[in-house]
Parts: structure tokens; sequence; C-alpha cells
């Protein structure tokens, strides 16, 4: 078969393509509507049953959501989190003793200042959005992207979970079971008192806050906004920030309101995408955090991910034949070149494979399963300060001399340009802006250590002003919020809750460093002891 | 010979930025001597109804990966073949 002279004479140029039957692989019944991933054909009926089956299986599968919690969906108004909407709706509404049982809420976030709409654009998309809303009785919150700039600076502190230890099977089976015997023992209206708990719940709730809407924007915020991103020069960290911001205002907005729980509809074909595209931006530490069902890394607020078993395929056909309302609102990728960013650009090339090779994103679906999250072992050192300023991951605060990450530390101070001082900024340097991601990804992602921050910055103090409050920054953050932050020409266009946080946290290192300076006093000393 | 078919095109999630913003459309395709089938209605789409960006929406001989098919609700990996003479659904 590998001989040098064999001649395939083109026999491997079309791919067989399996012959489809046209009735449903299920009850062989009905004809066929749909073929999802690579033969298996279903009709309208049994795909709907797939479909919800496998986000109550999901749920069920991951016991993260106990009976009568408070848990925020955050809708963007696409067809994944509008599809989770309507199976929360649906999950929530069945009469059957296995009914899901929480109490939701909805969070959109209005990102139109960001990504360039005009107003009236954006109010006709919030208010296309909230006519939907409100046909489903539940809470919704609308926030706007320019809120970002109000919030306070414990958004960004990780907060202790609800529970002291985590919740385990059996406390999760005895939570549910509390609720069937109670409905057992009521003689005369068993279903009604729980329907009667869960609906009073849920109008208090309305009655607080009667609008969902927080308060209205003016127009110096989209102004501060816009130039927050228009000092972001590449769209890769335009599109990292933006995400990052995003999170930080759904978290505030699940702790003030009480939510301790957050549901993201990000699909299958999405979390595949964001796998490769978060290993590529150097964010290779925390990718079991990033793509797994749970996040836990803000402590108090859990965020889970019920979509991340199907595909888009399968969300826009759901959409399309049960006729799930859903608003398109262009964001900032939108008709964006192939290569604009590195999010799209493995957007591009995972949607290229996927259509010649149908099981790639199950296959990086299955990988991405495989990562669990490596406990740390529970020292007295770990405090607030080893997680990054601004994706809450875990920063590596062990110094490692001669990891690769310093390595390219060193070559950057190497080859920088040192120009006159007040011109020079860190994103001028001769030295490529973003190193290599293989070196990131191999594991060696140290965010570096105190002192190793100190070091770049005694190296970049001498050449100009900027730099130390760049590097001081810099070594608050992960490795990946590093290179984001470097692309940035205007750091002061950062929002106030992260500049005090950052300013917080230097001072607590500086007096955790103090301890170990030696005092000027006791210099002084020495020679009045000699000339006694 | 086939004569002028009318069909009735949906575009959605997105897909409808390059069409002028609109989602639904009727449009009748012209006298042809062989019956249509998907290939020369995707050319014709991007010669007569598409605004901007063709590379967005078609690739060669295809719609772009990523871009989704319904032929009256139904996949269109689930037929082989010429387009039926009917309603006709392109969806994002």
């Amino acid at each position: 078969m590998c001989q040098v002279d064999e001649e395939y004479n083109g026999q491997l140029d079309h791919r067989v393509t399996p012959r489809v039957s046209k009735k449903c692989v299920k009850c062989k019944e009905n004809t066929t509507v749909l073929i999802i991933r690579a033969g298996d054909a279903f009709c309208r009926g049994c795909f709907k049953e797939y479909f919800i089956h496998k986000f109550r299986a999901m749920l069920g599968k991951n016991r993260v959501i106990f009976p009568g919690e408070k848990v925020l969906l955050a809708v963007s108004g696409g067809p994944a989190s509008s599809s989770m909407l309507s199976q929360v709706q649906e999950g929530l509404s069945r009469d059957a003793p296995k009914k899901l049982r929480f109490v939701p809420g909805i969070i959109y976030i209005d990102e139109g200042g960001a990504s360039g709409q005009s107003m009236e654009e954006r109010k006709r998309a919030v208010a296309q959005l909230e006519s939907v809303f409100r046909a489903t009785n539940y809470h919704y919150h609308i926030v706007h992207l320019e809120q970002v700039l109000s919030l306070p600076s414990s958004v960004l502190e990780a907060g202790s979970s609800a529970t002291g230890k985590p919740p385990t099977g059996s406390s999760y089976k005895a939570a549910v079971d509390h609720l069937i015997p109670t409905r057992k023992n009521q003689n005369q209206h068993p279903d009604l008192s729980v329907e009667n708990a869960q609906s009073h719940l849920s109008n208090l709730s309305m009655q607080e806050v009667q609008n969902g809407v927080t308060s209205p924007i003016t127009p110096e915020h989209t102004q501060a906004l816009k130039r927050l991103f228009a000092s972001v020069r590449t769209p890769t960290a335009k599109e990292d920030l933006l995400h990052t911001l995003r999170q930080h205002l759904i978290l505030h907005t699940a702790r003030t309101q009480g939510y301790t729980k957050v549901m993201m509809g990000d699909s299958c074909s999405r979390l595949a995408i964001k796998l490769l595209s978060n290993i590529s931006l150097g964010r290779g530490a925390s990718l079991a955090t990033d793509t797994g069902f749970s996040d836990p890394r803000h402590g108090d607020v859990v965020i889970v991910r019920p979509m991340r078993d199907y595909s888009s395929k399968e969300i826009a056909y759901y959409n399309r034949m049960f006729d799930i309302p859903s608003v398109f609102i262009p964001g900032l990728d939108s008709k964006a070149q192939d290569k604009a960013s590195i999010q799209r650009l493995t957007e591009s090339f995972v949607t290229k494979l996927q259509t010649d090779f149908p099981s790639t994103v199950s296959t990086i679906y299955r990988t991405s399963e495989k990562l669990h999250t490596a406990c740390p072992p529970q020292n007295t050192n770990t405090q607030l300060s080893a997680k990054c300023l601004l994706c809450v991951c875990a920063l590596d605060t062990k110094l490692e001399e001669f990891s690769a990450y310093q390595a390219t530390l060193i070559s950057e101070q190497l080859s920088q340009r040192r120009g006159p001082g007040p011109e020079f900024t860190p994103g001028t340097t001769a030295a490529p802006g973003s190193p290599p991601a293989s070196s990131a990804g191999q594991g060696h992602s140290s965010g570096g250590g105190q002192s190793q921050g100190c070091e770049t910055g005694d190296g970049g103090c001498c050449s100009s002003a900027k730099e130390p409050e760049t590097v001081d920054l810099k070594s608050l953050l992960c490795y990946s919020c590093r290179l984001t932050i470097k692309d940035m020409t205007a750091l002061d266009a950062l929002p106030q809750y992260i500049l005090s946080e950052a300013e917080r946290r230097r001072s607590q290192m500086r007096e955790e460093i103090s301890e170990f300076l030696l005092d000027e006093e006791e210099d002084e000393a020495i020679p009045r002891v000699n000339g006694s | 010979m086939a004569a002028p078919i009318a069909i009735h095109l949906e575009f959605g999630g997105g897909a409808e930025l390059l069409f002028g913003s609109v989602k639904e459309h009727h449009v009748t395709l012209p006298n042809q001597s062989e019956p249509w089938d998907m290939k020369q209605l995707l050319v014709w789409i991007r010669g007569n109804m598409l605004k901007e960006r063709p590379e967005l929406f078609v690739q060669g001989d295809t719609v772009r990966p990523g871009i989704l098919v319904l032929i009256n609700d139904a996949d269109w990996e689930l037929m082989v073949g010429v387009l039926p003479e009917c309603v006709l659904c392109v969806k994002d």
C-alpha cells in the first residue's frame, strides 16, 4: 500500500457519502427531516424528544443546580441562548415529579456601545428582546455594557461558596427527595402548595424591582466605552476584553440580585472554537474551567453551561422547526475578515474542517470533557492575590527560574528598542507582541512571581515614566490578560474598578514585601553605634 | 425546459445582513432549458441578490461552511439531486 510507485487512480478523490434512508432511525416510521452527526436521520417528533432529553440529562448528570436555587440565564438573543431559554421554560412547566425546580431570571447585556451600533438600533433590539422576555414571565434584567464603568471593585474578588464544602451527590439527592414527600403529605391540594410557593416567590421578586431595565445611560458613558475599545489595537484583544467585561457585569448582577448560578448558552461548536482559540491566546491553564460544564472560579457564583452538548446545527434546526424566537444582533466580529482575530480564524478553521470531517467538533468536545481542574495543594499561601486581576483564574505565583515564560521575557527585554523617554510605550517594542503560542500552551503558564514583575519593571523604569504602571498591572495578570493589556495604548481608559483594585493589590503586595526590606533607620543606626 | 419558478427564500441568523437586512424574499427564477438545481440557484443568488461580501455566503460551488440550508424545512443533506419546484428556505 505504501510503495513509492503506487498510483491511486482517482479512487480516493471523492468521499463516499453514505446513502441516508428516508425513515427516522429512532421510530422507523416517519419521514426524516434532518441529519445529526454522521448519519443519524431523525423525524420531527423524535428530534424534539432527543433535544429536550439532552438538556435535562445534562442538568441531571452534573448535579449542581439545587431545587429552589436562583439561576440567572445569560441570554444574548442568539440562537443558542434563546434555545436554552425555551428549554428552561419547557423544563419548568412540566407537571411530572421530575420537573426542573429552580427560580430563573434573565439577563441581557446590550453591547451596542462597543460594537458601534446607533442608539436606535440598540433600542430596537432591546425592545424585541423585551417582548420575548415578557412572554416567559420570568424576571429579567437589561444591562448596558456602559454600566461596566461604574462597577464596584468587589466584582474582582472571588467570593466564598455559600456552603462550606462543595455540595456532594448525596446532599443533592436529599434535597430533591425532600420535595417529593411534602407533596405526598398534602392531602387536599398536593400539587398546588409547591406551585403556590414558587409563584409567590417569583411574584415577590417581580414586585421588588418592577422594571428589569436598569438606569439609562448617558452619551458620555458610551463615549468612555468607545474610548476604551478604541484604545485596544487588535481585534483579538478587543474580543478578549469584551468577554472579560461581560463576565464581570453578569457576575455583578448575579451577586447583587442574589443569584447563585449563571447559565450560559455556549453550544458545542462554540466551545470547541473557544477551546482552540483559548490555547492560542495563552489561556491553556484554565481550559477546564473555561470550557467545562461548571466554572467555579468566582466562588459564590457558579457558571454552568447546559448547552455544551448541542451542535450549532441542532440548535438552528430546533429553533426553526419549533419557532423559538431569537434576535440576531451584530457584534464585534460580524462581517469580519477570516483572519481578523485569533477567535475568528479558529472559528473559520473549525467550521471548514467540520464540513469535510463531521466528527471534528464532537472530538474536540470529548477532549475537553476529559480536562479536569487539578486541585491546587491547599497551603496557606493561596490568597486573593493569587488570582488574575481580570479573568480571576489562578495565577501561578511560584517562581520558576528556567521556564519558557522567563525566556520570552528576557528576549523581549533584549530586543526592546531604547527610544526617547516619553514616546516609549511597551507596545512599540521590536519584540513580537504576542510570543509564540506554543510556549504558553506547554504548561509553563506561570504568571510570573511578584519579584519577576519588579525585575522587568526595573528594566523598564529607566526608559520611561509610563512603564512602572503598565508593568505593575501586568504582575497582577495571568499570561493571556497580559497580552490583552499589552495591546492597549491607553491604560487609563480601563474602568475605574479595575484600576482601583490593581492599586489595592499592589499596596497589599508592598506591605507584604516591606517586612523583608531593611529599614533605612537601621542603616543610620549602625554608624551611630560605631561612633559612640 | 423549465418554466419560471417562483420561490420563497428566507435568510436568518445574520445571513440577512448580506441581503440588505431583509429576511424574506419572493423571487422568480427565469426560464431555463435545464431544470434548476441548488448549484445554479446559488450562482443566481450570488449574481442577483447578494448585496455585499459574496465570500461570506458562497464558497466555490456551495454555501460557505457554517451556513445551513433547509429545503421545505428539511435538511439539504437529506436530498440528493435536483431542486424540487416548491417553497425553499435558506437559513444560517
